[in-house]
């Protein structure tokens, strides 16, 4: 009987080391491993040369009294992730959502399609394709359209309006992911619910507010500390696209420190700028959770099917 | 309240016609059961009186007005559907007040609306409960006083009680049929329960593949089904349907002859219910081949030269045992005779034993 209990602890011992190991190396090696690295070099004084000579605290102090640029781009951070995250990535994806689930299904589906290219595309593509849209020259699709249909004069956005070129930008290519989430919500509404609505006298606004909205609130809530978090640490498209310039204008927190990491070869100063970023993205993350109550949408399905 | 006409309606869905072309009036303060199989449109027609789906043809009318271009929300009616519908993040009481928020009502007159319907389907106690804190027989009361609560000239109702046990259903089946009567509203129930249909409403239409079959009292379905579809679906167990051929005042099926009270001719049908067969010394034989026991009675199920059929008897003593040989006997004014290629009832003509051949 022991023998038998022994055999079989010994034998699920060793079925999780060959289920969960491969997937336990990968972590470690891609998550924690940075993690640790990153955590370490932050107290160093590692440059371009890679070498160590002391441990220190220097990094954080000077953060905290002699980085001129750190809180012009921590705020350019909070105004790029407020901005995408409010008009593009819920606001407009529930705006995609409604409204391609309110047209024919063809036309609805054919919308979407169309809102997930860019997704589907690589990122160097899209970015390559904003910047032929904003290219200041006349060649510049955007300048083309200004310029031959409306006579005006060319213009530069990404000097004159740089952090809205990459508010747009992302938000292009940010609202497909809400647009699914939201659509699949919307779908998943009992029909009879919108023709009970519309019996009870409601008309489509009214259906919008007290019926398509509530079922969209745990979605919602999802999608906005997802997108948070996710916005907090994207830097592809910005560093594609403006290169976090003109000078710093379109340099946010992430890019920040890869730009000191990797053109100043600050590497240590780069390790300590993005562990605030984590510390930053944990806090932002804890404190939505609160406000959203999320922990009610773990406890209990909150897909309520008739 | 109101009078309701159907003329000629018809609903196309792609590829299937839903309903096909009916015509049907419905008296003000009636209540009207439209009964018959899954899939045979009773809930398109439904949902097109509601205003929910535009018919592709035809006209609905309410009070002889033509409302085929009224929306929903205008046509003043009230609509309990087969899941209830309730908006899952309202309360009872907010679910029961919806309808009035598009009304104009003062709020204490909006409340005092609530508390009336509420009260009348007797959820009073339940109010700031959310459906999923409800049971499924509090939550068809919710939807019903959600649907009074407007006081509509109309009244829906799409398999109110399929979801609901046995003996609920029982209560609710009575209560239903007492606020209808109480205020007097026109109903009309959905349903493909014959006893629901029957004991409920004053008529009871039958539909099958989009079209009406009859519209009667629950007792003519029964006792004057007008063709062989209705008598095969209502009533329970169904009815024994036997093809034979006429001629005369001979009727031959199989090896059976029976005398028909009147002349007719070409291919029939003979119809006669379970219940209305009997044991007897002489008549049709058959086998015992299989005995079913249904409460206080029994179905017999008899192999003869009629092939299968059934008969329903009191449980008790001269009960036969499964192999046993019987004969079978019937009263002629229970007798139903079809004619096969039309499947309509023929009228007016009873049919006796006549002569017997034995096997
Ligand atoms: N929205 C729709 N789109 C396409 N076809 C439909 C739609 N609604 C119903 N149908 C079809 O129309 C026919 C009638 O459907 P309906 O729902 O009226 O049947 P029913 O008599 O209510 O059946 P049940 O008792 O199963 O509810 C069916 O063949 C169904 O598949
Ligand atoms: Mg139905």
């Amino acid at each position: 009987m022991t023998d038998f209990v022994k055999a079989q602890a010994r034998r699920q011992r060793g079925n999780m080391v060959l289920f969960l190991g491969p997937a336990m190396v990968l972590v470690a090696l891609f998550f924690l491993g940075p993690i640790v690295v990153d955590l370490v070099l932050a107290f160093t004084d590692m440059d371009r040369t890679l070498a160590v000579s002391t441990l220190t605290f220097d990094n954080f102090a000077r953060m905290a009294s002699r980085d001129s640029r750190l809180i012009a781009s921590l705020s350019l951070t909070a105004v790029f992730v407020l901005c995408t995250l409010g008009i593009f990535n819920v606001t407009f994806a529930l705006v995609l959502a409604v409204v391609t689930t309110s047209v024919p299904p063809r036309l609805g589906t054919f919308f979407r399609a169309v809102w997930l290219l860019p997704r589907m595309s690589p990122s160097v593509v899209y970015a390559l394709l904003w910047l032929w849209v904003l290219d200041p020259n006349e060649r510049g699709l955007l300048n083309q359209i200004l310029v031959h249909l409306f006579g005006m004069t060319p213009v530069d956005l990404r000097t004159s309006s740089p952090v809205a070129v990459i508010v747009i930008a992302n938000g292009f290519i940010g609202a497909s992911l809400g647009m699914i989430i939201f659509t699949s919500a919307i779908r998943s509404i009992p029909e009879h619910l919108f023709h009970a609505a519309r019996v009870d006298g409601a008309g489509p606004l009214a259906i919008l507010r007290h019926v398509t909205l509530p079922a969209l609130r745990w979605p919602i809530s999802y999608m906005t500390i997802q997108q948070t978090l996710a916005l907090l640490v994207s830097f592809e498209y910005i560093l594609l696209i403006t290169n976090g310039g003109p000078f710093f204008d379109t340099t946010v927190f992430a890019l920040y420190s890869y730009r000191r990491a990797f053109e100043s070869g600050q590497y240590a100063y780069g390790a300590a700028l993005s562990l605030v970023l984590v510390a930053i993205g944990v806090i932002a993350a804890l404190g939505l959770w609160r406000l959203m109550d999320m922990s009610r949408l773990l406890q209990s399905p909150r897909i309520e099917v008739q | 309240m109101a009078r309701i006409e159907l003329r000629n309606l018809r609903k196309d869905w792609p590829g299937v016609t839903a309903v096909d072309g009916i015509n049907l009036r419905v008296d003000d303060g009636s209540f009207v059961a439209l009964l018959g199989p899954s899939g045979c449109g009773k809930s398109t027609t439904l949902f097109m009186l509601a205003g929910i789906y535009s018919p592709s043809d035809g006209e609905i009318l309410f009070d002889g007005a033509r409302v085929n271009e009224v929306e929903a929300r205008d046509r003043n009616i009230g609509i309990v559907f087969q899941s209830y519908a309730l908006y899952p993040h309202m309360t009872a009481a907010e679910n029961i007040g919806f309808p009035l928020r598009f009304q104009g009502l003062e709020k204490a007159e909006a409340d005092h609306r609530v508390a009336e319907a509420a009260a009348l389907v007797q959820v009073d106690q339940l109010l700031q409960r959310r459906p999923a804190q409800l049971s499924g027989g509090q939550q068809q009361r919710v939807a019903l006083a959600r649907a009074l609560v407007k006081r509509p000239r109309l009244l829906l109702l799409d398999e109110p009680l399929s979801n609901l046990d046995a003996a609920l259903r029982l209560t609710m089946r009575s209560e239903i049929r007492r606020l209808q009567r109480h205020l007097g509203i026109t109903t009309i129930l959905v349903t493909h329960d014959q006893i629901e249909a029957t004991t409920m409403a004053d008529r009871v239409v039958v539909m099958n593949r989009g079209r009406i079959e009859q519209e009667a009292t629950a007792e003519d379905t029964y006792r004057r089904p007008r063709s062989l579809f209705v008598a095969g679906f209502i009533g329970a167990p169904p009815i024994n349907l036997v093809p034979a051929l006429a001629a005369g005042d001979r009727v031959t099926a199989g090896e059976v002859g029976l005398r028909a009270s009147r002349p007719v001719t070409g291919e029939v049908v003979v119809g006669v219910r379970p219940e209305h067969l009997r044991l007897a010394a002489s008549g049709v034989h058959g086998r015992v081949a299989a005995i079913e026991p249904m409460g206080r009675e029994v179905l017999l199920a008899l192999d003869g030269p009629l092939g299968r059929i059934h008969l329903l008897i009191a449980v008790g003593a001269g009960m036969p045992a499964e192999g046993a040989q019987v004969h079978v006997d019937f009263d002629p004014a229970d007798t139903l005779l079809f004619d096969r290629s039309t499947s309509l009832r023929i009228e007016d003509v009873t049919l006796t034993p006549d002569a017997v051949v034995a096997v």
